[in-house]
């Protein structure tokens, strides 16, 4: 009777182990269903969404010759194939590191076009960066396995660390907000999953594109923890940890936000 | 400047046509602060305006409260094949102008 209760109490003790530790496992929703039916319908309406003006500069751009080699981006990479921007972060052989959409994009125009470079929130950056991006509309997130898997893996791994650390004076991680917290009110805003699938962003609240390492920016100094360098690895590493987690979420680059 | 017009090429006499707008234009207030708080001098279009066959069918002035990237749409009435051209002056008075042509064909 008295070992049958102790291992009944036991039990009950390893299951509520179990519950805190293991992630809270939500199935995908974009960041679309969380907002008002405004900036949805905003987004819906190609020529209602201002993301679609960056998209159009990034074409311009990715046809007009730059730098010393005269080249444009379609010089070497003729028509940008539709579903390429998902495949994104991979790793890049030369750099020896993973890079997102956005490295890659200033890698190829200082190395190949020697052109100057471009700042990582620069308009020719986000138009590029969103024309290409926007290219893969309607593709799955998650869809393409970049080699090599190791370096890959690892940098996943780093995100999913950086994504569960607490961190800041509020002392709060991620997934605090975007796993235990979906669909709570944050002062006037809805908490979503913070899914990565229509980024860069047109964010009403900046009343400009913007990146989502502007983005992880904003939420690092949103609970006063140290902001980290746009491009920089460890937010390069939270992309691919994202990327993995939206599993088969669709493209909405560009989104609207509010 | 960076616009987006969206206008069908053709249209039966007497149908009415939703006209979409879109320009790129920071629309600063002059009450902004920028980062390390000084203050964004206001720089706003002022105007808009769309003539057809060279009649102004729509006008609209802005104030420094229009968000950024300013975004309209109101509707005309195909009357006559001609062009339709769009007008936005900024407080300097610079005009950004873009035109379309409208076909207008009767309906069988």
């Amino acid at each position: 009777m008295k070992v049958g209760r102790l291992l009944f109490s036991l039990l009950i003790i390893v299951e509520m182990t179990v519950a805190i530790a293991s992630d809270i496992k939500l199935s995908p929703r974009s960041g679309y269903e969380f907002q008002s039916i405004d900036t949805q319908s905003m987004q819906e309406d190609d020529f209602e969404n201002p993301g679609m003006l960056w998209v159009d500069m990034g074409e311009l751009y990715y046809n007009e010759p730059a730098g010393k080699m005269d080249q444009s981006c379609a010089d070497c990479h003729g028509e940008f194939p539709k579903s390429l921007a998902t495949s994104f972060p991979k790793n890049n052989h030369h750099l020896e590191a993973v890079v997102n959409l956005t490295s890659q994009i200033q890698h190829c125009r200082t190395v190949h076009q020697k052109a100057e470079p471009i700042d990582y929130e620069s308009e020719t950056s986000l138009a590029l960066t969103v024309y290409l991006a926007s290219r893969a509309r309607g593709e799955m997130v998650n869809q393409i396995d970049s080699s090599p898997v190791d370096q890959l893996k690892a940098s996943i791994e780093n995100g999913r660390v950086y994504f569960h650390q607490r961190k800041g004076q509020l002392n709060l991680s991620c997934r605090n907000c975007h796993d235990s917290s979906v669909g709570k009110m944050l002062r006037g805003d809805l908490i979503s999953q913070g899914q990565s699938n229509g980024y860069p962003i047109y964010r009403l609240e900046w009343q400009s594109l913007g990146s989502l390492h502007r983005r992880f920016r904003s939420c690092d100094i949103g609970v006063k923890a140290q902001a980290q360098a746009l491009g920089s690895s460890i937010y390069i590493n939270l992309e691919a940890y994202l990327k993995e987690r939206g599993g088969d979420l669709l493209i909405e680059t560009p989104a609207v936000r509010r | 400047m960076k616009v987006r017009i969206s206008i069908p090429p053709q249209a039966d006499r007497g149908e009415f046509l939703e006209i979409k707008t879109l320009a790129s234009h920071p629309m600063h207030s002059g009450f902004r602060r920028d980062a390390i708080g000084a203050l964004v001098p206001r720089d706003i279009i002022e105007i808009f305006r769309c003539e057809y066959n060279e009649k102004i069918i729509f006008e609209a002035e802005f104030g420094p409260g229009t968000a950024a990237n300013p975004f309209l749409s109101f509707y005309i009435r195909a009357e006559k094949t001609g062009e339709v051209k769009f007008t936005w002056i900024d407080q300097h008075g610079k005009k950004t102008e873009e035109i379309k042509f409208l076909d207008v064909v009767d309906k069988h």
